[in-house]
Order: structure tokens, then sequence, then C-alpha cells
């Protein structure tokens, strides 16, 4: 038979099983829509009551005018179950607040990183001296930086936090969450090390020697345990979709990791089938679910309602499993690698829509008619910019799939804009965003200049922008140049470098609304800016909390 | 959804399907995958030259996977036939790249076999090819007042070496060349499985 008509009965097969599955998991109550799992998130009396930490008391009265609805029941939170939140938080904020802290050390470091790869692509004759310097190590430095460092703290940051907030209790085993945290940046600090002095396992995001990488594993494990321990001592009967995304998403990271870095298994070919199933799983199995998840709980949490559709969320969960996990041969479109894979591929990149969509709709439906709370709420604004440009990410990723475009994109600047956009636009806007929201429960303390948090999202907003359509247009220029045989390759490079300038450009602005960021966190840390009723709330928390409706 | 159970087990049922197709299936599919006659294991030299190659990053900008005459020009710009598995026996790490802000580098000891020029060209790509972006790596040569015994002085085209001084190759640098030299690709293989051609063939 027919080999494409095989792997397409393949993939049909594939995808049919996945949908018993999720049938079968969803047997119970699958066709009632269910408001009760969906408003866990919030402590009885809450709904309609706006909280954004990020904003002034004054700020927030404002927002809360703005979202009243008829309907509403003032009335106050129930207190029992606000205590049990801040008990929560408490059992939290050591570790949360280590995995925020190193995060921002390896932004700045990893951006800046990229920005300087950015400008060697341009400059070629900039910085050649030193080997570390060179354009292949520091390119990986700022993906180690980036993923290991910041996004991967980052993201344990927001499990860690959400987990007993969702569950009612309390993080049991914090000791082992911070050992764990500790083997985690120990093992970026020596992969970036091993990198810049040459030594690397030389598969694209995979860089970071396995030896090293052990340390990395044994840090996830000892954050596994505690979660799953939580997990099963939990307080609350209905699991919030936020948590299925983020439980699942850092075992599925450990095994990805475990299974790509398998020393001495995988040769030729076959381990380059194993470097973007790998590859891809990182950010769909990884990323995505943090960021899927932390939106679902930000969002409707910010702005007092419970999302639309509970199931919808839960199908946008097994859709997203079952399809994400297998796109990976999309990256070796035209390669050496058996064709069934990359059609089975293709075809789960298109099936990735389902997930999208139903988080988009979804989404518009939380936020229907509401869309101008995020005038008053800059926490909400990351959150709203993140999930529109996960949906916009993942659609142009779905068709990037296709054979004839990635003829043209594949090995262009266009696919690493559509990087940015995934991996900047969406996951890192969204782990902004949670930051804004976390920092002051953690700390106790207000954002010191409130201004400063407008202006880094326009400024990253911005940056990111620029850094997408120039990268867009002239990696797409650069693909057509490539394809036709009657120009010169040259001419596929030339015309590439005042998009590559432009990238810089926006760069710049992604760098420097880091440093804000960062600049402000510390600001926060050391207790700066101008007094307000912020010391107030450090002073006797637990009164003001509660006024505040936590 | 109040099951974790459920949570647990359908997690590792959907990854476990996706490791099977995209890691266990392929696995599968090359182990037994004999090396063409005609391809040679690495020379001690020639591994040196690769972890030189992976160590400094050149797969971000070069790919080494030609694509086939239906899927884009490559065989025309002289970058080999399609690749095939068999290729890639001997390559740990691979190296097939996702990048072509240079060109593809599977067939580049055929197209450009003198080690006068691949040595030059580290040196300074921009003496050979005005415009390039690729970087330079001077760190891969050292700059002498003059030449001892068993140095290899490289030549370059004029106006580009330091004036009154010779430029001379790191043992690096001489191992890289011979891995480049090695990337050759141009015995014939069958296809890995039947290609269907769309269109006439150019
Ligand atoms: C920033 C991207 C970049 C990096 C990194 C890079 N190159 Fe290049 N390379 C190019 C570009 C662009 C060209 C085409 C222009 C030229 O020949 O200089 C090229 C051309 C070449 C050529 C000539 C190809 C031909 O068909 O004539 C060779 C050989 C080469 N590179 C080897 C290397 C090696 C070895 C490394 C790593 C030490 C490396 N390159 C790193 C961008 C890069
Ligand atoms: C439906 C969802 C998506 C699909 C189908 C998809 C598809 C693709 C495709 C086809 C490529 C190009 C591969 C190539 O030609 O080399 C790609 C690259 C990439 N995508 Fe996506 N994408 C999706 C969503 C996302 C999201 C949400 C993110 C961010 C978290 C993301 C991050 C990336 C990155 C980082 C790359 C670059 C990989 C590399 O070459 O190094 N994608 N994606
Ligand atoms: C902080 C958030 C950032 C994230 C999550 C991120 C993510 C990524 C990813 C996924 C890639 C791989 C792309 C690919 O292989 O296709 C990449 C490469 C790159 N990034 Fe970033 N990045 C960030 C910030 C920046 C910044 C601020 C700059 C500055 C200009 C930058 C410049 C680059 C460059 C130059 C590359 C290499 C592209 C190439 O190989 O041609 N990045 N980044």
């Amino acid at each position: 038979m027919d080999s494409a008509i095989l792997s397409l009965l393949g993939a049909f097969l594939l995808s049919v099983i996945g949908l018993f599955v999720f049938i079968w998991s969803l047997r119970k109550g699958l066709l009632v829509e269910n408001p009760r799992a969906a408003s866990v998130i919030f402590a009885r009396g809450e709904l309609g009551r706006v909280d954004d930490p990020a904003l002034k008391a004054t700020a927030q009265a404002a927002m809360q005018a703005a979202a009243r609805e008829p309907g509403d029941a003032p009335h106050a939170p129930d207190p029992g179950e606000v205590a049990q939140r801040i008990a929560a938080d408490r059992s939290t904020a050591v570790p949360v607040f280590m995995f925020i802290a190193l995060a921002c050390l390896w932004l700045l470091l990893g951006s800046l990183a990229g920005l300087t790869a950015s400008l060697k692509l341009h400059m070629p004759d900039w910085l050649v001296h030193e080997a570390w310097q060179t354009f292949g190590r520091m390119r990986t430095l700022h993906l180690t930086a980036i993923f290991y460092g910041w996004i991967t703290n980052a993201s344990l940051a927001i499990i860690l936090w959400l987990l007993p907030r969702l569950l009612r209790t309390t993080l049991a085993g914090t000791w082992w969450v911070l050992l764990g945290g500790v083997l985690i940046n120990m093992a970026v600090a020596s992969a970036l090390f091993a990198i810049a002095s040459g030594w690397t396992d030389g598969m694209e995001y995979l860089e970071m020697p396995w030896q090293i990488g052990i340390f990395l594993v044994a840090g996830l494990a000892c954050i596994i345990g505690p979660v799953l321990y939580t997990l099963a001592n939990r307080q609350v009967e209905s699991l919030y979709v936020t948590i299925w995304y983020h439980v699942a998403a850092l075992l599925w990271i450990t095994l990805l990791f475990i299974v790509a870095k398998l020393p001495g298994v995988h040769f030729g070919v076959q381990q380059a089938t194993t470097n973007w199933w790998y590859g891809h799983n990182v950010l769909g199995l990884w990323f995505t679910p943090v960021g899927v998840g932390a939106i679902y709980y930000f969002l409707p949490k910010i702005i007092a309602r419970p999302i639309r559709s509970y199931n919808l969320s839960i199908l946008g969960f097994w859709t997203l499993a079952f399809f994400y996990a297998q796109v990976g041969g999309h990256h070796l479109v035209g390669g050496p690698i058996p064709g069934w894979l990359v059609t089975l591929s293709i075809v789960q990149s298109m099936m990735m829509i389902i997930p999208v969509a139903a988080f988009a709709i979804n989404m518009s439906g939380t936020l229907w008619g509401r869309m101008h709370l995020a005038r008053w709420s800059p926490t909400l604004r990351f959150m709203l910019f993140g999930g529109l440009m996960y949906v916009l990410a993942s659609l142009q990723g779905s068709f990037e799939a296709l054979r004839a475009i990635n003829q043209v994109t594949h090995f262009t600047h266009f696919t690493v804009a559509h990087a940015h956009l995934g991996a900047y636009g969406f996951v890192t806007m969204v782990l902004f965003g949670a930051i804004y929201f976390m920092l002051p429960r953690i700390l106790q303390w207000e954002w010191p200049y409130p201004r400063l948090i407008s202006l880094q999202f326009w400024l990253a907003a911005g940056g990111i922008l620029i850094y997408f359509i120039s990268l867009t247009l002239g990696g797409w220029r650069q693909g057509q140049a490539m394809l036709d045989a009657s120009r010169p390759f040259m001419e596929s490079v030339t015309l590439t470098v005042p998009y590559l300038q432009w990238r810089s450009v926006g760069g710049a602005l992604m760098l420097s609304s880091h440093l804000i960021f960062v600049g402000h966190v510390l600001a926060m840390l050391l207790r700066l800016g101008p007094q307000r009723t912020g010391a107030a709330l450090f002073a006797q928390p637990r009164g003001l909390e509660l006024t505040r409706g936590e | 959804m109040e099951n974790e159970g459920k949570l647990l087990a359908g997690a590792l049922v959907t990854l476990g399907l996706a490791t099977a197709a995209l890691v266990v299936l392929p696995y599968i599919q090359v182990r037994d995958i004999q090396p063409p006659e005609d391809l040679k294991p690495y020379t001690s030299a020639e591994l040196r030259g690769r972890s030189v190659y992976v160590a400094n990053g050149c797969m971000y900008c070069h790919s080494q996977q030609p694509r086939d005459r239906n899927f884009g020009p490559d065989a025309e710009r002289g970058w080999g036939r399609a690749s095939v598995p068999a290729d890639y026996v001997y390559d740990r790490p691979h190296q097939l790249g996702s990048m072509r802000t240079g060109p593809d580098l599977f067939n580049i000891g055929v197209r450009q076999p003198s080690k006068d020029w691949q040595l030059g060209h580290l040196y300074q790509p921009r003496a050979y090819v005005p415009g390039s972006i690729m970087p330079s790596y001077p760190y891969l040569f050292e700059v002498k007042d003059s030449a001892e015994t068993g140095d290899e002085v490289i030549r370059l085209p004029p106006g580009f070496g330091p004036p009154g001084k010779v430029v001379v190759a790191l043992p690096e640098a001489l191992d890289l060349v011979k891995y480049l030299q090695a990337l050759k690709h141009d015995y014939p293989v069958l296809p890995a499985e039947p290609q269907v051609v769309a269109g006439p063939a150019p």
C-alpha cells in the first residue's frame, strides 16, 4: 500500500484511540456544564470582587467600580476560606520567592546573550577573539539561560504558588522543594559555564551535557515528590483545570528530559527525531501548559468571574496532551527521516487547532464585555496579550507545518520570528503578569512604582512586535530567495541584513523592559519607593488582606 | 474531573504514545541500517574536528541535510543529492541543523576541497565572500612574527592579514578543516523508500 495512505491511516487510528481515552475520562458529567468546578478559585462570596495585587487601593477601587455587573450581591468573602488561602500563600512564600529571584537573574543574562547574538549576526567581526563570545556559543547561552533559567524557574514559581491555593491546603516538603531549586539552578549555572567553554552535547535545546542534566532531573524529582504529596492531601474535591495542566507539565518535562538525554542510545537520524520530539515537547508540554494553566487561573481571578466553560477547558487539556506530543516531526519536513513520521506530525499540527480554538472560545466568552478592565489592571493586560499571542502563534504554527509553507520558511529567520512570538509574546508575557500578581502577596509589599509596570508592558510589547514583524518579512524573503536556483545563495544572506538590524532594535527594547522589570523587583525587595499604605499592609497583613478580599 | 489518578495516567499514556511514535519506532526502523560501502568512518583527526564544529555551534547556521529535488534547488546549488538515514550512521551527536543562514555543508568536501581556502575562510570569511555574515574565527589561529618549523601558515588574499606578521593555524583549525573535507556524501544510494516524484524533473 502507498506509504502516505498508510501513515495517514496510522495517524487517524492514533487520534481515535486518543479520543476514546478522552471520552472515558469524561464519562461523568460530560454534557453538563459545571460552574461549581470553574468557581473553585474563588472563596465563597468573592465572585465579583476584582483582585489585582499590583494595584494601589485607589486603583483597585476604581477597577471594582468598573467591574460591577447586574446581579452582583456584595458581601464579604468567607473569612475561613480567605484565611485558608493566606496559610497556603505563607507555606509557599520562601521557595516561590527563591524561584522568582533566580528567574530574574537568568532573564537578564539570557536576554543580554540574545541581544549579543543578534548584533553579531549583522556585525560578524564584533567580539570574535574569545571562543566563548562566538555566535554559536552566545546563541546557545541565550537559549539555555532563557529556557532552563528564566522560563523553568518562573514556571516552577507559578506552579508551586498556585498548587496549595487551588487545593486549599499548605505545601508539603518545603525543604525538598528548596533543595530541588538549588539543584536545578546549579545545573543551569554549570551548563552555562560548560557551553561557554565548548563542552556541549551538541543538540538544539539539549546542549546541556548529560552529566549536568542529572542534577536537573534530580532537582525536578525533589519538586515532584512534594507536589504529588500535596495533591494527595488536598482539601478540595474538584481539581481545577490549572492543576491538570501544571501537574501534567511537571511530569512531562521530567520524562522528556530523561528520555532525550539517555547517553549512548541515540544516534544519527533517530537522534534527530528524538531531538525534535523533545524540542517541540519542551514547548508544547512544558511552557504551553504552564502558560495556559496560569491564564486559566489569573485571568478569571483578576476580573472575578469564573471561566465560561469548565468542560471546554478540560477538552482543551486532553486534546493538547494528545496532539501536541506528536508534532515534533514538523521540524524535519523534507529531511532524511521516515515520511510517515513527518506526515503524522503535520496531521497532528493541524489537529492542534482544536485545543487552541477551545482556549480561544473559552477566553473570549469569559472576557465578553469585560475587556475594558484591562485599562485598569496591568496584570490583566499581560495575561490578555499573552493569551492572544498564544492563539496567534499556534495558528501560525499549524500552517507553518504544512509542506507548501514549510518549504519556504523551514531554514529561515521566519522560524525564529514564530519562536519568539510563542516563547516571548505568549510565555514570557504571561510569566511577567503572574509575577506582578504573586510578588506583592509573597513579600507583603506593594509594587513601589506602578507606572513602571505599564512602561515595561509597552516596551516589551513594542519590542516583540518589531522583532516579529521584521523577521517574518525578512525570513519569508530569505526563503524565497533560497528556493530560486537562479539567484545566488549570497542574495538570501545580504537581503536579510536590514531585517536582522531591526530585530536588534526590537530586542534592545525587550532587554530594556527586562532591566526595568528586574530593577522594580529589586526596589520592592529593598522596600524603596514612595511610602504608601503598602507599609501598613506589611504591618498588619491579616486585617488588610481580609478587607481587600485577598 | 476530580481524580488525580486519571490525571497521572492520562498524562503518561499520551506521552507514551508520542514516545512510541517519535522515538521508539524510528529507533527500530534505523537500528539495523548498514552504512553504505563508500561511507568511511571518521578518522580520529576528523572526529576531533567534528567536536570543534559542535563546540563552536556551526550547526546554528549550517544544515547538513540536502533536500530532494522536488522540495528545493539544493542539488542545483551543489549541496548534493537528498540525504538518507544511512548517511548518518556514524554521526553522534547528529548535526542536521535547522537554519540555513549559511549554505548546507553536507557535501562541502566535494564542493570546496581546498585546505587553504577553508583555513583562510575560517580566519576571515569576508576575505573570500564579500558581504558574508559568517563570524570570523581568529581564536582558531595564532598571529606570529615569523613562522617556525611545522607551522601551517595560511595564505590570505592581500590586505586581510595582519601587516608584517604571519597567521598560523592552531591544531583545532586543522582538524576542523579535515572534518569539512571529509563531508562527502556523493556516493550513490538507493532511496530509503520510494519517493513519489511530482512534476517534471528539472
Ligand atoms: C552566523 C552564521 C554562521 C556561523 C555560526 C557559521 N557560518 Fe559558515 N557560513 C555562513 C554564511 C552566511 C556563509 C556564506 C558566505 C560565505 O561563504 O562566507 C557561510 C559559508 C561557509 C562555508 C562555505 C560554504 C560554501 O558553500 O562555499 C563553510 C565551509 C563554512 N561556512 C563553514 C563554517 C564552519 C566550519 C563554522 C563553524 C566553525 C561556520 N561556518 C559557522 C554563516 C555562518
Ligand atoms: C499549534 C501550535 C503550534 C504549531 C503547530 C507549531 C508549529 C511549528 C513549526 C511548523 C515550526 C517550524 C519548524 C521548522 O520549520 O523548523 C515551529 C517552530 C517553533 N515553535 Fe511552534 N508551533 C506551535 C505553537 C508554538 C508555541 C505556543 C510556541 C511557544 C511556546 C512555539 C515555539 C516554537 C519555537 C521555539 C520554534 C523554533 C524551533 C527551532 O527551530 O529551534 N510554537 N513551530
Ligand atoms: C526573554 C525571552 C526570550 C525568549 C523566551 C527567547 C526564545 C528564543 C528561542 C526559542 C530561540 C530559538 C529560535 C530558533 O531556533 O528558531 C531564540 C533564538 C534567538 N533569540 Fe531569543 N528569546 C528571548 C529573548 C531574546 C532577546 C531579548 C533577543 C535580542 C535580540 C533575542 C535574540 C535571539 C537570537 C539572535 C536568536 C538566534 C536566532 C538564530 O539562530 O538565528 N532573544 N530565542
